[in-house]
Protein backbone atom coordinates (compact mmCIF):
# COMPACT_ATOMS: atom_id res chain seq x y z
CA UNK A 1 0.00 0.00 0.00
CA UNK A 2 1.18 3.34 -0.47
CA UNK A 3 2.37 5.11 2.16
CA UNK A 4 -0.08 7.82 2.83
CA UNK A 5 1.59 11.58 1.59
CA UNK A 6 -0.21 14.18 3.55
CA UNK A 7 -0.85 17.86 2.37
CA UNK A 8 1.46 19.34 -0.04
CA UNK A 9 0.90 23.42 1.04
CA UNK A 10 1.87 25.95 -2.29
CA UNK A 11 3.45 23.52 -3.91
CA UNK A 12 6.10 24.60 -6.38
CA UNK A 13 5.25 22.76 -9.78
CA UNK A 14 2.40 20.88 -10.87
CA UNK A 15 1.83 17.20 -9.45
CA UNK A 16 -0.19 14.66 -10.80
CA UNK A 17 -1.64 13.91 -7.10
CA UNK A 18 -3.13 17.77 -7.67
CA UNK A 19 -5.34 16.77 -10.65
CA UNK A 20 -8.40 15.57 -8.21
CA UNK A 21 -8.21 19.57 -7.34
CA UNK A 22 -8.45 20.63 -10.70
CA UNK A 23 -10.86 18.54 -11.50
CA UNK A 24 -13.07 20.08 -8.76
CA UNK A 25 -11.18 23.77 -8.66
CA UNK A 26 -11.52 24.27 -12.88
CA UNK A 27 -15.22 23.29 -13.09
CA UNK A 28 -16.44 25.22 -10.21
CA UNK A 29 -14.67 28.12 -11.12
CA UNK A 30 -16.18 27.76 -14.91
CA UNK A 31 -19.65 27.73 -12.80
CA UNK A 32 -18.51 30.88 -11.54
CA UNK A 33 -17.45 32.88 -14.07
CA UNK A 34 -19.97 32.15 -15.99
CA UNK A 35 -22.70 34.47 -15.27
CA UNK A 36 -19.59 37.31 -15.83
CA UNK A 37 -18.80 36.06 -18.65
CA UNK A 38 -22.00 36.63 -20.34
CA UNK A 39 -22.42 40.48 -18.85
CA UNK A 40 -18.91 40.89 -21.52
CA UNK A 41 -20.72 38.74 -24.32
CA UNK A 42 -24.17 40.46 -23.75
CA UNK A 43 -22.92 44.30 -23.33
CA UNK A 44 -21.51 43.82 -26.94
CA UNK A 45 -24.51 42.55 -28.88
CA UNK A 46 -26.24 43.93 -31.37
CA UNK A 47 -29.98 44.72 -31.17
CA UNK A 48 -30.88 41.47 -33.18
CA UNK A 49 -28.88 39.14 -31.42
CA UNK A 50 -30.35 40.97 -27.46
CA UNK A 51 -33.59 39.18 -29.49
CA UNK A 52 -32.32 36.10 -31.01
CA UNK A 53 -34.29 32.76 -30.17
CA UNK A 54 -33.38 30.24 -29.16
CA UNK A 55 -30.64 33.19 -27.26
CA UNK A 56 -27.46 32.41 -27.99
CA UNK A 57 -24.32 32.85 -25.51
CA UNK A 58 -21.74 34.04 -27.01
CA UNK A 59 -21.56 37.46 -29.46
CA UNK A 60 -21.08 36.89 -32.81
CA UNK A 61 -20.55 40.85 -34.21
CA UNK A 62 -19.41 42.76 -31.27
CA UNK A 63 -20.99 46.83 -31.19
CA UNK A 64 -20.49 49.26 -29.26
CA UNK A 65 -24.29 50.18 -29.26
CA UNK A 66 -25.39 49.07 -26.02
CA UNK A 67 -22.37 51.77 -24.19
CA UNK A 68 -23.31 54.63 -26.29
CA UNK A 69 -27.01 54.03 -25.87
CA UNK A 70 -26.17 54.37 -21.84
CA UNK A 71 -24.53 57.74 -22.21
CA UNK A 72 -27.24 58.85 -24.89
CA UNK A 73 -29.95 57.76 -22.16
CA UNK A 74 -28.61 59.71 -19.51
CA UNK A 75 -27.84 63.01 -21.79
CA UNK A 76 -31.55 62.85 -22.75
CA UNK A 77 -32.94 62.88 -19.45
CA UNK A 78 -31.14 66.22 -19.17
CA UNK A 79 -27.77 64.62 -17.04
CA UNK A 80 -24.70 63.77 -18.57
CA UNK A 81 -23.36 61.01 -18.59
CA UNK A 82 -20.53 62.53 -17.41
CA UNK A 83 -21.36 63.63 -14.01
CA UNK A 84 -22.59 61.06 -13.05
CA UNK A 85 -19.35 59.50 -13.86
CA UNK A 86 -17.52 62.47 -12.27
CA UNK A 87 -20.14 62.26 -9.02
CA UNK A 88 -18.86 58.60 -8.80
CA UNK A 89 -14.91 59.73 -9.21
CA UNK A 90 -15.06 62.65 -6.41
CA UNK A 91 -16.87 60.26 -4.15
CA UNK A 92 -14.83 57.05 -4.57
CA UNK A 93 -11.50 59.11 -4.70
CA UNK A 94 -11.91 60.65 -1.41
CA UNK A 95 -13.71 58.35 0.45
CA UNK A 96 -11.22 55.70 0.03
CA UNK A 97 -8.30 58.16 0.83
CA UNK A 98 -9.71 59.40 4.11
CA UNK A 99 -11.02 55.76 5.09
CA UNK A 100 -7.62 54.53 4.09
CA UNK A 101 -6.10 57.82 6.44
CA UNK A 102 -8.83 57.29 9.46
CA UNK A 103 -8.37 53.39 9.64
CA UNK A 104 -4.98 53.35 9.52
CA UNK A 105 -4.02 56.22 12.51
CA UNK A 106 -7.08 54.43 14.22
CA UNK A 107 -6.07 50.59 13.90
CA UNK A 108 -2.00 52.08 15.30
CA UNK A 109 -3.45 53.58 18.57
CA UNK A 110 -5.27 50.76 19.09
CA UNK A 111 -2.02 48.53 18.38
CA UNK A 112 0.77 50.35 20.03
CA UNK A 113 -0.33 53.61 21.93
CA UNK A 114 -1.67 53.21 24.95
CA UNK A 115 -4.95 55.31 26.16
CA UNK A 116 -7.99 54.33 28.34
CA UNK A 117 -10.35 52.49 26.84
CA UNK A 118 -8.42 51.05 24.09
CA UNK A 119 -9.84 47.53 25.09
CA UNK A 120 -13.25 48.52 24.90
CA UNK A 121 -13.02 49.95 21.50
CA UNK A 122 -11.81 47.04 19.83
CA UNK A 123 -14.04 44.99 21.20
CA UNK A 124 -16.45 47.34 20.02
CA UNK A 125 -15.55 47.61 16.84
CA UNK A 126 -15.28 43.21 16.74
CA UNK A 127 -18.83 43.24 17.97
CA UNK A 128 -19.54 45.83 14.53
CA UNK A 129 -17.59 43.12 12.44
CA UNK A 130 -21.43 41.84 12.82
CA UNK A 131 -23.18 45.04 11.89
CA UNK A 132 -25.82 44.98 8.79
CA UNK A 133 -26.05 48.47 7.75
CA UNK A 134 -29.54 47.92 5.91
CA UNK A 135 -31.26 47.39 9.34
CA UNK A 136 -30.37 50.74 10.70
CA UNK A 137 -31.10 52.70 7.33
CA UNK A 138 -33.85 54.55 9.23
CA UNK A 139 -31.81 55.92 12.09
CA UNK A 140 -29.13 56.73 9.89
CA UNK A 141 -31.62 58.33 7.68
CA UNK A 142 -32.81 60.52 10.63
CA UNK A 143 -28.87 61.60 11.87
CA UNK A 144 -28.44 63.11 8.50
CA UNK A 145 -31.41 64.62 8.03
CA UNK A 146 -30.77 66.55 11.15
CA UNK A 147 -27.55 67.43 10.53
CA UNK A 148 -28.34 68.88 7.32
CA UNK A 149 -26.23 66.70 5.10
CA UNK A 150 -29.12 65.89 2.53
CA UNK A 151 -27.63 66.78 -0.90
CA UNK A 152 -24.39 67.13 -0.23
CA UNK A 153 -21.28 65.06 -1.68
CA UNK A 154 -20.42 64.32 2.04
CA UNK A 155 -23.09 62.26 2.47
CA UNK A 156 -22.35 60.26 0.00
CA UNK A 157 -19.15 59.38 1.86
CA UNK A 158 -18.95 60.04 5.22
CA UNK A 159 -21.12 56.83 6.11
CA UNK A 160 -18.98 54.18 4.26
CA UNK A 161 -15.65 55.51 5.77
CA UNK A 162 -15.66 54.03 8.92
CA UNK A 163 -15.28 49.99 8.42
CA UNK A 164 -15.28 47.77 11.10
CA UNK A 165 -13.81 45.01 9.00
CA UNK A 166 -11.06 47.64 7.56
CA UNK A 167 -9.90 48.66 11.17
CA UNK A 168 -10.07 45.11 12.16
CA UNK A 169 -7.42 43.75 9.62
CA UNK A 170 -5.17 46.80 9.93
CA UNK A 171 -4.96 46.53 13.78
CA UNK A 172 -4.38 42.77 13.57
CA UNK A 173 -1.99 43.36 11.14
CA UNK A 174 0.26 45.91 13.03
CA UNK A 175 -0.03 43.74 15.84
CA UNK A 176 2.64 41.81 13.97
CA UNK A 177 5.13 44.88 14.00
CA UNK A 178 8.10 44.67 16.45
CA UNK A 179 7.82 47.32 19.20
CA UNK A 180 11.43 47.78 18.74
CA UNK A 181 11.18 49.06 15.76
CA UNK A 182 8.97 51.85 17.51
CA UNK A 183 11.32 51.85 20.63
CA UNK A 184 14.50 52.65 18.60
CA UNK A 185 12.65 55.51 16.39
CA UNK A 186 11.35 57.52 19.36
CA UNK A 187 15.11 57.35 21.47
CA UNK A 188 15.73 58.75 17.98
CA UNK A 189 12.97 61.80 18.71
CA UNK A 190 10.54 60.96 15.95
CA UNK A 191 7.06 62.02 17.47
CA UNK A 192 4.13 59.44 16.89
CA UNK A 193 2.51 61.05 13.99
CA UNK A 194 6.23 60.75 12.25
CA UNK A 195 6.42 57.09 13.62
CA UNK A 196 3.26 56.29 12.00
CA UNK A 197 4.08 57.80 8.79
CA UNK A 198 7.50 56.83 8.00
CA UNK A 199 7.63 53.45 9.94
CA UNK A 200 4.54 52.31 10.72
CA UNK A 201 2.83 53.34 6.81
CA UNK A 202 5.43 51.25 4.61
CA UNK A 203 5.31 48.13 6.83
CA UNK A 204 1.62 47.60 6.68
CA UNK A 205 1.16 48.58 2.76
CA UNK A 206 -0.36 45.47 2.14
CA UNK A 207 -3.20 45.95 4.81
CA UNK A 208 -4.27 49.52 3.57
CA UNK A 209 -4.28 48.39 -0.19
CA UNK A 210 -6.91 45.63 1.78
CA UNK A 211 -8.99 48.22 3.05
CA UNK A 212 -8.06 50.74 -0.22
CA UNK A 213 -9.72 47.81 -2.19
CA UNK A 214 -12.65 47.09 0.31
CA UNK A 215 -13.85 50.80 0.38
CA UNK A 216 -13.65 51.50 -3.20
CA UNK A 217 -16.10 48.13 -3.53
CA UNK A 218 -18.18 49.99 -0.61
CA UNK A 219 -17.79 53.47 -2.43
CA UNK A 220 -18.09 52.90 -6.47
CA UNK A 221 -20.66 49.85 -5.97
CA UNK A 222 -22.87 52.03 -3.50
CA UNK A 223 -26.44 53.37 -4.65
CA UNK A 224 -28.34 53.58 -1.37
CA UNK A 225 -26.91 57.37 -1.03
CA UNK A 226 -28.02 58.25 -3.73
CA UNK A 227 -31.01 57.21 -3.59
CA UNK A 228 -31.82 57.78 -0.05
CA UNK A 229 -30.01 61.40 1.03
CA UNK A 230 -29.65 63.01 -2.31
CA UNK A 231 -32.29 64.50 -4.44
CA UNK A 232 -30.70 66.32 -6.59
CA UNK A 233 -30.58 64.40 -9.84
CA UNK A 234 -26.74 66.42 -10.60
CA UNK A 235 -25.02 64.80 -7.44
CA UNK A 236 -26.41 61.67 -7.86
CA UNK A 237 -23.40 58.95 -8.64
CA UNK A 238 -22.97 56.39 -12.01
CA UNK A 239 -24.18 53.24 -10.15
CA UNK A 240 -27.39 54.62 -8.68
CA UNK A 241 -28.12 55.90 -12.65
CA UNK A 242 -27.39 52.28 -13.95
CA UNK A 243 -29.69 51.11 -10.68
CA UNK A 244 -32.14 53.08 -12.55
CA UNK A 245 -31.40 51.79 -15.99
CA UNK A 246 -34.33 49.13 -15.45
CA UNK A 247 -36.95 51.57 -15.13
CA UNK A 248 -35.79 53.95 -17.62
CA UNK A 249 -35.44 50.75 -20.42
CA UNK A 250 -38.89 49.65 -19.31
CA UNK A 251 -37.18 46.26 -18.92
CA UNK A 252 -37.41 45.39 -22.42
CA UNK A 253 -35.01 42.64 -24.26
CA UNK A 254 -33.15 46.01 -26.14
CA UNK A 255 -32.79 47.34 -22.46
CA UNK A 256 -31.05 44.11 -21.65
CA UNK A 257 -28.05 44.81 -23.35
CA UNK A 258 -27.87 48.80 -22.20
CA UNK A 259 -27.59 46.98 -18.74
CA UNK A 260 -25.12 44.51 -19.57
CA UNK A 261 -22.96 47.57 -20.96
CA UNK A 262 -23.37 49.15 -16.78
CA UNK A 263 -22.65 46.00 -15.37
CA UNK A 264 -19.62 45.94 -17.02
CA UNK A 265 -18.76 49.07 -16.73
CA UNK A 266 -19.06 49.19 -12.43
CA UNK A 267 -17.55 45.65 -12.40
CA UNK A 268 -13.87 46.22 -14.08
CA UNK A 269 -12.55 48.85 -12.16
CA UNK A 270 -12.92 46.24 -9.12
CA UNK A 271 -11.43 43.39 -10.60
CA UNK A 272 -8.41 45.33 -12.22
CA UNK A 273 -7.66 46.54 -8.58
CA UNK A 274 -8.18 43.41 -7.14
CA UNK A 275 -5.84 42.02 -9.97
CA UNK A 276 -3.01 44.69 -9.61
CA UNK A 277 -3.38 44.39 -5.66
CA UNK A 278 -4.18 40.64 -5.22
CA UNK A 279 -0.78 39.75 -3.82
CA UNK A 280 -1.10 42.69 -1.15
CA UNK A 281 -4.59 41.76 -0.15
CA UNK A 282 -3.38 37.61 0.67
CA UNK A 283 -0.81 39.18 2.34
CA UNK A 284 -3.07 40.85 4.48
CA UNK A 285 -5.80 37.83 4.98
CA UNK A 286 -2.37 35.78 6.40
CA UNK A 287 -3.55 38.29 9.82
CA UNK A 288 -6.89 38.54 9.42
CA UNK A 289 -7.65 36.02 12.39
CA UNK A 290 -10.37 36.59 15.13
CA UNK A 291 -8.30 35.54 18.58
CA UNK B 1 1.42 71.99 20.22
CA UNK B 2 3.72 68.94 18.65
CA UNK B 3 3.06 67.30 21.77
CA UNK B 4 -0.23 67.54 21.34
CA UNK B 5 -0.86 66.62 18.16
CA UNK B 6 1.39 63.27 18.75
CA UNK B 7 -1.72 62.11 21.57
CA UNK B 8 -3.48 58.91 20.63
CA UNK B 9 -6.61 60.89 20.37
CA UNK B 10 -5.49 62.31 17.06
CA UNK B 11 -5.25 58.95 15.77
CA UNK B 12 -8.62 57.62 17.03
CA UNK B 13 -10.95 60.67 17.23
CA UNK B 14 -11.78 60.71 13.42
CA UNK B 15 -12.39 57.10 13.24
CA UNK B 16 -14.61 57.32 16.64
CA UNK B 17 -16.60 60.11 15.21
CA UNK B 18 -17.42 58.49 11.95
CA UNK B 19 -17.92 54.55 13.50
CA UNK B 20 -20.21 56.91 16.41
CA UNK B 21 -22.28 59.09 13.78
CA UNK B 22 -23.20 56.43 11.40
CA UNK B 23 -22.96 53.15 13.29
CA UNK B 24 -23.27 53.18 17.12
CA UNK B 25 -25.80 55.79 17.45
CA UNK B 26 -28.23 54.29 15.10
CA UNK B 27 -28.17 51.28 16.49
CA UNK B 28 -29.15 52.81 19.77
CA UNK B 29 -31.59 55.50 17.89
CA UNK B 30 -33.32 52.09 16.18
CA UNK B 31 -33.66 50.35 19.46
CA UNK B 32 -35.17 53.73 20.81
CA UNK B 33 -37.51 54.27 18.11
CA UNK B 34 -38.76 50.28 18.74
CA UNK B 35 -40.65 51.61 22.15
CA UNK B 36 -42.38 54.46 19.60
CA UNK B 37 -45.17 55.11 17.26
CA UNK B 38 -43.26 56.94 14.19
CA UNK B 39 -44.60 57.89 11.06
CA UNK B 40 -42.12 60.42 10.17
CA UNK B 41 -44.32 63.02 10.26
CA UNK B 42 -45.46 63.61 13.66
CA UNK B 43 -42.96 63.36 16.58
CA UNK B 44 -42.38 59.71 17.68
CA UNK B 45 -44.62 58.56 20.43
CA UNK B 46 -43.85 56.39 23.56
CA UNK B 47 -46.23 52.81 23.54
CA UNK B 48 -43.90 50.49 25.50
CA UNK B 49 -43.28 47.22 24.10
CA UNK B 50 -46.48 47.06 21.83
CA UNK B 51 -44.59 46.78 18.40
CA UNK B 52 -42.82 44.16 19.76
CA UNK B 53 -46.26 42.60 20.90
CA UNK B 54 -47.44 43.19 17.65
CA UNK B 55 -44.51 41.96 15.58
CA UNK B 56 -44.68 38.68 17.88
CA UNK B 57 -48.54 38.26 17.63
CA UNK B 58 -50.13 39.89 15.05
CA UNK B 59 -47.93 39.73 11.68
CA UNK B 60 -49.07 37.18 10.35
CA UNK B 61 -47.07 37.82 7.31
CA UNK B 62 -43.77 38.14 9.12
CA UNK B 63 -44.41 34.73 11.17
CA UNK B 64 -45.58 32.68 8.12
CA UNK B 65 -42.86 33.87 5.56
CA UNK B 66 -40.64 36.28 6.56
CA UNK B 67 -39.12 34.84 9.60
CA UNK B 68 -39.26 30.67 7.82
CA UNK B 69 -37.50 32.33 4.72
CA UNK B 70 -34.86 34.28 6.66
CA UNK B 71 -33.77 31.26 8.80
CA UNK B 72 -33.99 29.02 6.00
CA UNK B 73 -32.25 31.03 3.78
CA UNK B 74 -29.56 31.71 6.13
CA UNK B 75 -29.71 28.42 7.13
CA UNK B 76 -28.67 27.14 3.76
CA UNK B 77 -26.58 29.81 2.28
CA UNK B 78 -24.44 30.20 5.39
CA UNK B 79 -22.85 27.20 6.35
CA UNK B 80 -23.03 25.68 2.70
CA UNK B 81 -21.21 28.70 1.81
CA UNK B 82 -18.78 28.50 4.25
CA UNK B 83 -18.19 24.75 3.59
CA UNK B 84 -17.73 25.94 -0.01
CA UNK B 85 -15.18 28.56 0.88
CA UNK B 86 -13.23 26.95 3.26
CA UNK B 87 -12.97 23.38 1.11
CA UNK B 88 -11.95 25.76 -2.27
CA UNK B 89 -9.44 27.45 -0.42
CA UNK B 90 -8.09 23.73 0.80
CA UNK B 91 -8.01 22.64 -2.23
CA UNK B 92 -6.74 25.83 -3.87
CA UNK B 93 -3.76 26.01 -1.55
CA UNK B 94 -2.54 22.69 -2.68
CA UNK B 95 -1.73 23.46 -6.32
CA UNK B 96 1.34 25.60 -7.50
CA UNK B 97 1.27 29.22 -7.09
CA UNK B 98 0.12 30.85 -10.78
CA UNK B 99 -2.83 28.82 -11.37
CA UNK B 100 -3.97 29.27 -7.34
CA UNK B 101 -3.98 33.18 -8.30
CA UNK B 102 -5.74 33.08 -11.20
CA UNK B 103 -8.41 30.61 -9.58
CA UNK B 104 -9.09 32.86 -6.69
CA UNK B 105 -9.34 35.78 -8.40
CA UNK B 106 -12.16 33.73 -10.62
CA UNK B 107 -13.92 32.57 -7.14
CA UNK B 108 -13.55 35.87 -5.85
CA UNK B 109 -15.28 37.65 -8.45
CA UNK B 110 -18.50 37.71 -7.59
CA UNK B 111 -18.03 39.64 -4.52
CA UNK B 112 -16.68 42.50 -6.31
CA UNK B 113 -19.77 42.73 -8.45
CA UNK B 114 -22.61 44.62 -6.53
CA UNK B 115 -25.90 42.69 -6.34
CA UNK B 116 -27.42 45.39 -8.74
CA UNK B 117 -25.11 45.20 -11.09
CA UNK B 118 -25.79 41.51 -11.47
CA UNK B 119 -30.03 41.83 -11.69
CA UNK B 120 -29.39 41.67 -15.86
CA UNK B 121 -27.59 38.59 -15.96
CA UNK B 122 -30.32 36.93 -13.65
CA UNK B 123 -33.32 38.08 -15.23
CA UNK B 124 -32.01 37.17 -18.40
CA UNK B 125 -31.13 33.68 -17.58
CA UNK B 126 -33.77 32.73 -15.71
CA UNK B 127 -36.49 35.01 -17.28
CA UNK B 128 -40.25 33.75 -17.97
CA UNK B 129 -40.34 33.91 -21.47
CA UNK B 130 -38.66 31.23 -24.30
CA UNK B 131 -35.73 33.78 -24.25
CA UNK B 132 -34.85 32.96 -20.99
CA UNK B 133 -31.44 30.85 -21.48
CA UNK B 134 -33.01 28.77 -18.50
CA UNK B 135 -36.32 28.20 -20.58
CA UNK B 136 -34.64 28.10 -23.40
CA UNK B 137 -32.92 24.98 -22.67
CA UNK B 138 -35.47 23.35 -21.06
CA UNK B 139 -37.65 23.42 -24.20
CA UNK B 140 -35.36 22.36 -26.38
CA UNK B 141 -34.57 19.68 -24.07
CA UNK B 142 -38.25 19.03 -24.14
CA UNK B 143 -38.78 19.21 -20.43
CA UNK B 144 -41.43 21.25 -20.21
CA UNK B 145 -43.59 22.49 -22.47
CA UNK B 146 -44.18 25.95 -22.03
CA UNK B 147 -41.68 28.56 -19.99
CA UNK B 148 -41.61 28.38 -16.08
CA UNK B 149 -42.01 31.68 -14.66
CA UNK B 150 -39.06 31.38 -12.52
CA UNK B 151 -38.40 34.87 -10.71
CA UNK B 152 -42.36 35.35 -10.32
CA UNK B 153 -43.29 32.43 -8.74
CA UNK B 154 -43.55 31.23 -5.22
CA UNK B 155 -42.21 28.02 -6.17
CA UNK B 156 -38.68 28.71 -7.51
CA UNK B 157 -38.55 32.49 -6.05
CA UNK B 158 -36.53 30.99 -2.78
CA UNK B 159 -34.25 28.38 -4.16
CA UNK B 160 -32.89 31.02 -7.30
CA UNK B 161 -32.39 33.70 -4.36
CA UNK B 162 -30.16 30.25 -2.38
CA UNK B 163 -28.10 29.62 -6.06
CA UNK B 164 -27.57 33.53 -6.66
CA UNK B 165 -26.32 33.68 -2.93
CA UNK B 166 -24.01 31.10 -2.66
CA UNK B 167 -22.31 31.87 -6.15
CA UNK B 168 -21.54 34.89 -4.77
CA UNK B 169 -20.48 33.51 -1.09
CA UNK B 170 -16.57 33.51 -1.66
CA UNK B 171 -15.88 36.38 -0.66
CA UNK B 172 -13.36 38.28 2.47
CA UNK B 173 -13.49 35.44 4.36
CA UNK B 174 -12.53 32.89 1.72
CA UNK B 175 -9.41 35.15 1.45
CA UNK B 176 -8.93 34.97 4.84
CA UNK B 177 -8.95 31.15 4.93
CA UNK B 178 -7.11 30.81 2.00
CA UNK B 179 -4.31 33.05 3.76
CA UNK B 180 -4.33 30.74 6.69
CA UNK B 181 -4.21 27.54 4.85
CA UNK B 182 -1.04 28.69 3.04
CA UNK B 183 0.15 30.06 6.30
CA UNK B 184 0.07 26.78 7.85
CA UNK B 185 3.61 26.03 9.32
CA UNK B 186 4.53 22.87 7.32
CA UNK B 187 6.59 20.86 10.17
CA UNK B 188 3.43 20.54 12.11
CA UNK B 189 2.16 18.43 9.20
CA UNK B 190 5.37 16.58 9.50
CA UNK B 191 5.74 15.88 13.17
CA UNK B 192 1.88 14.81 12.91
CA UNK B 193 3.28 12.15 10.30
CA UNK B 194 5.51 10.75 12.74
CA UNK B 195 2.99 10.68 15.48
CA UNK B 196 1.23 8.12 12.85
CA UNK B 197 -1.47 10.43 11.29
CA UNK B 198 -3.11 8.11 8.72
CA UNK B 199 -5.35 10.39 6.31
CA UNK B 200 -6.62 13.20 4.89
CA UNK B 201 -9.87 13.42 7.54
CA UNK B 202 -7.33 13.30 9.94
CA UNK B 203 -5.21 16.12 8.63
CA UNK B 204 -7.47 18.43 7.96
CA UNK B 205 -9.40 17.90 11.74
CA UNK B 206 -6.45 17.63 13.90
CA UNK B 207 -3.87 19.86 12.03
CA UNK B 208 -5.22 22.61 9.42
CA UNK B 209 -8.68 23.74 11.23
CA UNK B 210 -6.61 23.79 14.48
CA UNK B 211 -4.05 26.00 13.33
CA UNK B 212 -6.21 28.22 11.57
CA UNK B 213 -9.00 28.80 13.96
CA UNK B 214 -8.54 32.39 13.94
CA UNK B 215 -9.04 32.73 10.27
CA UNK B 216 -12.01 29.92 10.65
CA UNK B 217 -13.82 32.28 13.00
CA UNK B 218 -13.36 35.71 10.61
CA UNK B 219 -14.68 33.60 8.22
CA UNK B 220 -17.55 32.26 10.22
CA UNK B 221 -18.48 36.02 11.00
CA UNK B 222 -18.29 37.18 7.16
CA UNK B 223 -20.23 34.50 6.03
CA UNK B 224 -22.97 34.99 9.11
CA UNK B 225 -23.17 38.93 7.71
CA UNK B 226 -23.19 38.38 4.42
CA UNK B 227 -25.60 36.13 4.27
CA UNK B 228 -27.91 38.79 5.98
CA UNK B 229 -26.57 41.48 3.49
CA UNK B 230 -27.73 39.21 0.63
CA UNK B 231 -31.42 40.07 1.90
CA UNK B 232 -32.43 42.62 -0.80
CA UNK B 233 -31.74 39.38 -3.63
CA UNK B 234 -35.11 38.46 -3.50
CA UNK B 235 -36.67 41.97 -4.37
CA UNK B 236 -33.85 42.50 -7.15
CA UNK B 237 -34.91 39.39 -8.82
CA UNK B 238 -38.84 39.86 -8.66
CA UNK B 239 -38.62 43.32 -9.32
CA UNK B 240 -40.98 44.34 -6.26
CA UNK B 241 -41.47 44.32 -2.88
CA UNK B 242 -43.26 42.81 -1.32
CA UNK B 243 -42.17 39.66 -3.51
CA UNK B 244 -44.36 37.45 -5.10
CA UNK B 245 -46.46 35.97 -2.24
CA UNK B 246 -43.97 36.85 -0.18
CA UNK B 247 -42.02 33.48 -1.05
CA UNK B 248 -38.65 35.45 -1.14
CA UNK B 249 -39.58 37.83 1.52
CA UNK B 250 -36.21 37.95 3.93
CA UNK B 251 -36.30 40.76 7.15
CA UNK B 252 -34.05 43.15 5.20
CA UNK B 253 -37.22 43.53 2.74
CA UNK B 254 -39.87 43.71 5.71
CA UNK B 255 -37.62 46.64 7.44
CA UNK B 256 -38.02 48.38 3.99
CA UNK B 257 -41.80 47.54 3.47
CA UNK B 258 -42.70 49.43 6.85
CA UNK B 259 -40.11 52.12 6.67
CA UNK B 260 -40.24 53.30 3.18
CA UNK B 261 -43.40 51.88 1.91
CA UNK B 262 -45.87 52.31 4.69
CA UNK B 263 -43.97 54.99 6.63
CA UNK B 264 -44.33 52.65 10.31
CA UNK B 265 -40.58 53.55 11.08
CA UNK B 266 -41.26 52.27 14.87
CA UNK B 267 -42.39 49.45 13.60
CA UNK B 268 -39.53 49.01 11.09
CA UNK B 269 -37.05 49.76 14.22
CA UNK B 270 -38.50 46.68 16.00
CA UNK B 271 -37.63 44.58 13.11
CA UNK B 272 -34.36 46.21 12.46
CA UNK B 273 -33.78 45.52 16.27
CA UNK B 274 -34.61 42.30 16.40
CA UNK B 275 -32.28 41.16 12.87
CA UNK B 276 -29.29 42.77 14.25
CA UNK B 277 -30.03 40.46 17.71
CA UNK B 278 -30.27 37.59 15.42
CA UNK B 279 -27.04 38.24 13.35
CA UNK B 280 -25.30 39.00 16.45
CA UNK B 281 -27.17 35.48 18.24
CA UNK B 282 -26.25 33.26 15.20
CA UNK B 283 -22.48 34.56 15.23
CA UNK B 284 -22.06 34.17 18.73
CA UNK B 285 -23.06 30.61 18.66
CA UNK B 286 -20.90 30.22 15.50
CA UNK B 287 -18.43 30.77 17.58
CA UNK B 288 -19.27 28.62 20.60
CA UNK B 289 -19.75 25.72 18.02
CA UNK B 290 -16.28 26.55 16.21
CA UNK B 291 -14.67 26.90 19.53
CA UNK B 292 -15.86 24.02 21.12
CA UNK B 293 -14.83 21.39 18.00
CA UNK B 294 -11.27 21.69 18.89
Amino acid sequence: MAKFQGININPARYHKSQLKFYLVLIPMALFIALPIIFIVSHAFKPENELFAYPPRFFVRVPTLQNFRDLVSIANESGIPFSRYLFNSLIVTVFGVFLSVLFTSTAAYALSKLKFKGKKVLFEINTIALMFVPIAVTIPRYLIIANMGMIDSYWVLILPLIAMPVGLFLVKQFIDQTPDELIESAKIDGASEMQIFFKIIVPIVAPALATVGILAFQLLWNDTSGSSLYINDERMKTLAFYFSTLGARTGNTIAGQGVLAAASLITFVPNIVIFIFLQSRVMNTMAHSGIK
Amino acid sequence: MISKINRPAWFITPYVILFSVFILVPVIIAVGLSFTYFNTIETPEFIGLRNYIELLTRDEVFMQYVLPNTIKFAFIVGPLGYLMSFLLAWMLAQIPHKPRTVLAIILYSPSMTSGIAMTVVWTVLFSGDPTGYLNSILLQLGIVTEPVQFLTSANYLMTIMIIVSLWGSMGVGFLAMLAGILNIDKSLYEAAYVDGMKNRWQEIFYITIPSMKPQMLFGAVMAVVGTFQAGAIGVMLSGGNPTPQYSGQLMVNHIEDYGFIRYLMGYASVISVVLLMLVYGISRTTFKLLGERH
